[in-house]
């Protein structure tokens, strides 16, 4: 997915887009309300992230004319401020979501999905491997013509071992994807998961490899 | 906001005393005056008459041979007819000896040729008024001085200045009455504009802090004008204050967010359980300190609310609605859903961001507590007694703590490992109370925790 992130701390920003880019999306960076409107006008982008308090101008005046200028690329307000008051007039506004800073990217994730979701519009994310189709937003995984609708989790995970196929997915890694950093759980829980996706994917040609002390790995013939 | 003001005597009741006190004074005065001067008048009219009446006597005295001769002419007694038979008595004297009449009258030594001379005295224990004159005869031999009293009783007289008063004491009392009126017209009207600048102070809302424009008596400036000076002022402080909590915590959060995205990016890529460890306590860490900042905001914006609510009517399904859509990516991360039973629609009168905030803090509470692949029940119903309930299957609260856990930071003795600041429960429970309800924690029968906001 391509994003837009206009966020006038650089820190902040390295941080998120390096954090997206592990993830395998495209991040454009932005500091500005100037620079925000350029990028919003050339570069198509599924999603833009915005700061509401930049140095040139509220972000929510951006909010306002990006609304007025007819363009429907989703936003999703980073906010520093915790009152609610706040809250309900981005929404006003013509924000589609908002997190809070400090955010937990897992959630930052979820309410992007939540919103493309709504957003029916841009169902171009589908993640096609051999007779396998994943479509991310919706939460379905295609199997010929069946269709599966997948558990959270379950959705999360697979989205991730289809984006690599072929590499190998350590179990410490995958626990970080899948759970808060609230739940203490064991690295075992991991294979709760693996096997109901083992269970999906029978009779298809997508495998999920176990590799003893390594991990997962996903493997199409 | 029960402060006491001293409270001196009101400006209306000064002021309609002070008024009513001097119509009072007044009609006493203006009864006295036209009394007195009413006796007066009669008094002047029986004296002419009496003097009408010495006078026609002395004229019909005559020197005849030396001897004196009166003969009364009728109209001299006939003048002083009245109507309530007052008595007449009459004295000739020649020379101070007594020739006609009671010479128990009053005898006043007139001067002779003078004028009448007046007097008050008693007879027969009666009340009489007397006028005396004398005049010089002068004969061919003799010159002698002959003087005529006339007395009357004063019954008619009485009888009138009665009816003067009478008459006087209707007339003041009628003053008395119309300068009462007068006097609290007079008032509620100097009143009046004192009345509508309060009544328009009292029905503004919390927030309404704006200037008063309506016009006031010259007066009551300087009291308005200080008055819309200090809620300048208060406004002013109010949104500093505000601009300043949205400052800080703008401040705290970006660089606490800079930690956790490198904290989390850096976990992706190392390797070494240590490691991992120190990052993940770091990330928790700071989810913590947020949480905690975020909620004591919060709390304060609460605490500082709850005084004066900005209530409208609300569609609470609608509210919980729209919560639920904000918190499923949330819950969903967790496989957790959200459901909301609502069967028909439930208006209240509410405060709808602290209710959004109190219902926000009690569904992430069960969010917390709730095992992956759960339900989270809301019902909300148009019983006051359970308004909202909020039913998760997470493990329920601790027995042994409940009643304490929506005091200020407590937490559940099961709630190790679990982020929270020990301000959710309190903040849900204070606006609660400021709506006039309760909050009720209890464990349900099948498991799971379960909360009612009652409201």
């Amino acid at each position: 997915m391509k994003f837009l992130l206009v966020e006038d701390n650089v820190e902040l920003a390295n941080a998120i887009c390096s954090r997206m880019q592990l993830d395998g999306h495209v991040i454009d960076h932005a500091e500005n309300l100037e620079d925000a409107a350029a990028f919003s006008e050339v570069g198509e982008y599924d999603l833009i992230l915005l700061d509401i308090m930049l140095p040139d101008g509220d972000g929510r005046t951006f909010l306002q004319r990006h609304r007025t200028g007819k363009l429907d690329t989703p936003v999703i307000v980073l906010t520093a401020r915790s009152q609610v008051s706040d809250r309900i007039s981005m929404l006003d506004l013509g924000a589609d979501d908002y997190v809070t800073k400090p955010f937990d990217h897992a959630e930052l994730k979820a309410r992007c999905r939540a919103v493309l979701r709504r957003k029916s519009g841009n169902a171009k994310t589908i993640v096609q491997l051999g007779d396998v189709a994943l479509d991310p937003v919706a939460g379905n995984l295609s199997i010929r013509d069946q269709v599966i609708s997948l558990r959270n989790r379950e959705l999360r995970l697979l989205e991730l071992l289809m984006n690599a196929p072929g590499q190998i997915f350590p179990k410490t890694k995958l626990v970080d994807r899948l759970f808060s950093y609230d739940d203490d759980v064991s690295e075992n829980a991991v294979e709760v998961y693996i096997g109901r996706l083992r269970k999906h994917l029978e009779n298809t040609r997508v495998k999920i490899t176990t590799l003893r002390g390594l991990g997962y790995r996903l493997d199409h013939e | 906001m029960n402060n006491r003001v001293g409270i001196i005597r009101s400006l209306r009741d000064r002021l309609a005393i002070t008024l009513i006190g001097g119509a009072a004074v007044l009609a006493i005065l203006l009864y006295l005056v036209v009394r007195s001067y009413a006796a007066q008048i009669a008094q002047q009219g029986q004296d002419s008459i009496l003097a009408a009446s010495v006078t026609s006597i002395l004229d019909a005295a005559i020197l005849r041979d030396g001897e004196v001769e009166v003969d009364f002419p009728y109209a001299s007694f006939s003048m002083l007819s009245t109507d309530s038979d007052d008595r007449v008595f009459y004295a000739i004297y020649q020379d101070d000896e007594l020739i006609s009449g009671y010479d128990t009258l009053f005898h006043s030594d007139p001067i002779p040729d003078a004028d009448h001379r007046f007097g008050t005295a008693t007879l027969q224990n009666a009340e009489v008024r007397v006028a005396s004159a004398a005049r010089t005869l002068i004969g061919a031999q003799v010159t002698t001085v002959i003087s005529v009293s006339v007395a009357q009783t004063q019954d008619a007289l009485e009888v009138t200045l009665n009816r003067i008063s009478r008459n006087a004491a209707g007339f003041g009392a009628g003053f008395f009455l119309l300068a009462t009126a007068l006097s609290f017209w007079a008032t509620s009207t100097t009143i009046g504009p004192l009345k509508r600048l309060t009544s328009s102070v009292t029905r503004r809302g919390p927030q309404d802090l704006r200037p008063f424009e309506q016009p006031v008596p010259t007066e009551m400036e300087p009291l308005v004008a200080s008055l819309n000076n200090l809620m300048g002022r208060l406004d002013q402080s109010l949104s500093q204050s505000e601009d300043f909590i949205a400052e800080a915590a703008h401040r705290v959060r970006t660089p606490l967010a800079t930690v956790r995205s490198y904290a989390e990016a850096t976990l992706q890529r190392v390797g070494k359980p240590e490691n991992r460890h120190a990052l993940r306590s770091m990330v928790k860490a700071i989810d913590e300190s947020s949480r905690a900042a975020g909620q004591l905001l919060d709390h304060a914006m609460i605490t500082f609310r709850a005084d004066h609510l900005d209530k409208q009517d609300l569609d609470l399904g609608e509210l919980v609605g729209e919560l639920v859509r904000s918190l499923t990516p949330i819950a969903e991360m967790k496989d957790v859903r959200l459901q909301i039973r609502c069967p028909e629609t439930v208006n209240v009168q509410g405060d709808a961001i602290l209710l959004q905030n109190a219902i926000r803090n009690v569904i992430d509470n069960a969010l917390k507590y709730s095992p992956a692949e759960s339900d989270i029940t809301i019902s909300v119903s148009n019983s006051a007694e359970d308004r909202i309930a909020i039913r998760d299957e997470g493990p329920g609260f601790p027995e042994n703590n409940m009643a304490m856990l929506a005091d200020r930071f407590t937490r559940g003795s099961n709630s190790e490992g679990i982020t929270g600041s020990g301000l959710g429960l309190t903040i849900a429970q204070d606006v609660v109370i400021a709506h006039g309800g309760h909050l009720v924690l209890a464990n349900h029968a099948e498991g799971g925790a379960c909360v009612t906001l009652s409201f």
